[in-house]
């Protein structure tokens, strides 16, 4: 975490150069009068307003760069480091503002930029030179630095001669604050972060995945990891107008803790994350400029969180919803293996010479009532496993139900044969691990068995093991 | 007459951390085209030597030379296979992407893999019998396949000189096979290779040579001639429990 404070001049430099050309006059949003937020949603989709134009590129802007970063940061568990960069700005955007005491964009990204890397600087030297570990560092740096910040701008908020509107905005973000040079900046940094990750996208990626690796093979680990610090901490900057000091850190993780969740390549993640990040930059100024200049940040990380709540709910592979519907679904089939198991058992006890089953010998031998086995019987008959007449009460195996009633007990029983003269289990404890590995064991798994234990015909306690020909499709467990 | 050229020679290197060495004087002239095993008790500087010899740790003292160069200039010609606990196998990459790295060090900055060197890395994802999980995400395999995966990655590293890091820790006996022929493999190709390990009774079936050390070389040369009570017992110094085990595993070999 080590920066070179002379390229980070370099790079200061160059940007101060391009802003010398830009328009240093900050165009505002003040004459909003009282509108329907329908007006005014067509105000800001019509994009025909100066500001709304400003702010919506600028949202855009901060979400690629934002993105695009967080990604990194998130997938190399740097997600902390983020969040001391952000806060320990704060005292340099007031040291920015008391040098010209003016607003002025580049003497704040100055000031800002120098100061988030002076905070990681200090996190590194305290785990460098201390027994500290980094989690301790994080927190104490981002609190004293915010802390610092916190008093500056209080200060300045009290001295009569400062013109010091749009300061405030600082703290929880405006994006109708920004000026045409702060858009400026904000394109030079957004377009400088995409030529870092598209040209050293392969190197960022060994770098994170294996730094060690990486070194070895000759790639220049350390200048890829400052330019990596010092376009964070640019990308933060030039954030900070729109989404505020304190939750800046957010617009980086959260994209791209979404993004995390619904892939796993790094090229997707990294494309999701920045899509994400744009996503929330829109949203969070259009909801701003509806409530009329509302602080932007809140909603942007709002906005944020909520796709990262989407993803977290419906990630196809890691979501929550389909988690448990997979459960459901499984659920569901062992129920009614299970219950075919039962009504096989009844007609095995009969010698199979009746052709149904009442829901009442059902309910006697799983010793259930006869609402719960008519629930089960209902089931099993939606799925066509049986031919279920309700009136009567008697089930029917069709031709489907008998060959998956066969397969659910000859698992059972090649298991409890297998675990008895393989693994030298007692023969009384096998039923309850066989009424579990019945419903799991695939069809190859169960040729296997048959194979090694020569084809039984009869399982430990005696009876019949079931066979299933003409069986072709295998069951995935 | 020309002097040999060692693929590794190391003279009197010192290594320290926090200015307590942890390797002292080391003096190494590895012959091509062997198999060598490095042995010694946990603590020992078996890593950090390796470490020292791909520059990743300050030398204290002394010089490091691949093939007659110092590292930096011969990058190409040494592979390596670190720890597998030193990454997160959660990391968004599939098992191609982590064979691919093995060529970025051939591939310089910027250029990303092409044809060739797919074609490579499925080769080398072959040898190890990984092929068929190429597009897996990493985190869905177990420690052995993790194992072959950085294995593929160094054969992909084209090198003649490696330097692997315990390969053999925690995995099942499929991989191990797998790994020991892959290694007898690599040294019929006249590579050399150097492996850290850690179980006795195999380092003497696995390896050409061995390496004992224990902050400094004890002993090196011909599994034969080094794998014997009185080094060990050295090498161990007076641990009781690693004592009784050389114990056993010579009296074994008798």
């Amino acid at each position: 975490m080590k920066l070179g404070a002379n390229r980070a001049g370099l790079g200061i430099f160059l940007l101060l150069l391009i802003l010398s050309f830009a328009n240093a006059e900050a165009a505002r949003i003040g004459d909003i009068v009282e509108t329907t937020p329908m007006e005014q949603a067509a105000r800001f989709f019509s994009l025909s307003d100066k500001a709304v134009q400003l702010a919506l590129a600028g949202s855009v802007l901060l979400g690629i760069s934002c993105g695009l970063l967080g990604a990194f940061l998130v997938v190399r568990k740097m997600a902390l480091v983020g969040d001391v960069l952000s806060h320990a700005v704060l005292p340099g955007v007031a040291l920015g503002f008391l040098w010209g005491m003016t607003k002025n964009p580049v003497a704040i990204l100055i000031g800002a930029t120098a100061a988030g890397l002076l905070g990681t600087f200090t996190v590194s030297l305290i785990t460098r030179t201390t027994r500290l570990k980094e989690d301790a560092a994080l927190g104490l740096v981002l609190a004293s630095f915010f802390a610092v910040g916190l008093c500056l701008m209080g200060m300045i908020q009290k001295l009569p001669t400062a013109e010091k509107s749009g300061l405030d905005k600082f703290m929880f973000g405006q994006a109708a604050a920004m000026s045409g040079a702060d858009i400026t900046l904000m394109s030079v940094v957004t377009i400088l972060t995409c030529l870092l990750v598209i040209v050293f996208y392969k190197e960022l990626l060994v770098i994170s995945f294996d730094a060690t690796f990486a070194r070895t093979t000759g790639i220049p680990v350390r200048l890829l990891h400052e330019a990596f610090m010092l376009l964070l901490a640019f990308s933060v900057v030039i954030a900070l107008q729109a989404v505020g000091v304190v939750l800046v850190s957010a617009m980086l993780i959260t994209p791209a803790a979404a993004a995390y969740l619904l892939t796993d390549r790094m090229h997707r993640m990294l494309i999701l994350s920045a899509i994400f990040g744009v996503l929330a930059g829109v949203a969070g100024a259009f909801f701003s400029f509806l409530g009329s200049n509302l602080p932007t940040g809140p909603f942007m990380v709002l906005a944020a969180s909520t796709i990262f709540a989407g993803a977290f709910a419906f990630s196809p592979k890691h979501g929550v919803v389909p988690r448990w519907w997979r459960r459901r679904v499984k659920g569901d089939r062992i129920g009614r293996e299970n219950t075919l198991k039962a009504i096989y058992q009844v007609l095995e006890a009969a010698d199979f010479k009746s052709e149904g089953v009442t829901t009442a010998e059902l309910a006697k031998h799983r010793h259930n009532t006869l609402e719960t086995t008519l629930r089960d019987a209902r089931k099993i008959a939606r799925f066509k496993l049986v031919d279920f007449d309700d009136v009567r009460g008697v089930m029917r195996l069709t031709n489907e139900g008998w060959r998956q009633a066969k397969i659910i007990v000859r698992n059972h029983r090649l298991w409890e044969l297998y675990l008895t003269s393989r693994a030298n289990y007692q023969l009384d404890h096998v039923h309850d691990d066989a009424e579990r590995m019945e419903h799991l064991l695939g069809e190859d798994t169960v040729r296997e068995l048959e194979r090694r234990l020569n084809f039984p015909q009869t399982d430990p306690h005696g009876r019949v093991i079931p066979s299933v020909r003409e069986t072709t499709t295998s069951r995935e467990p | 007459m020309q002097p040999e050229v060692f693929p590794l020679e190391i003279h009197d290197l010192t290594v320290a951390y926090n200015k307590r060495p942890v390797l002292y004087g080391v003096d190494l002239q590895v012959p091509a085209g062997k198999l060598i095993g490095i042995i010694g008790p946990n603590g020992a500087g078996k890593s950090t030597l390796i470490k020292a010899v791909m520059g990743a740790v300050p030398l204290m003292s002394g010089w490091i030379q691949i093939f007659g160069k110092p590292y930096k200039e011969n990058l190409t010609r040494v592979g390596y296979v670190p720890q597998r606990e030193m990454v997160d196998w959660d990391f968004p990459v599939s098992v191609m992407d982590v064979v691919l790295m093995g060529r970025y060090g051939r591939l310089g900055l910027c250029r990303r893999p092409g044809k060739a060197d797919r074609e490579i890395a499925r080769d080398c994802l072959e040898k190890v019998q990984m092929l068929p999980y190429a597009d897996r995400q990493i985190s869905n395999l177990s420690g052995g396949q993790q194992q072959r995966v950085f294995l593929a990655r160094a054969l992909a590293q084209e090198s003649d000189l490696y330097l692997m890091d315990e390969p053999f820790a925690g995995v099942d006996a499929t991989t191990e096979a797998a790994i020991v022929t892959l290694l007898q493999d690599l040294k019929d190709r006249g590579k050399t290779i150097l492996v850290v390990h850690h179980d006795l009774p195999t380092a003497r079936s696995y390896f050409d040579m061995l390496l004992l050390i224990n902050m400094h070389v004890v002993a090196f040369g011909p599994t034969e001639q080094t794998f014997t009570q009185e080094l060990l017992q050295k090498t161990y110094g007076g641990r009781l429990t690693i004592l009784s085990e050389v114990a056993q595993t010579v009296r074994g070999a008798e």
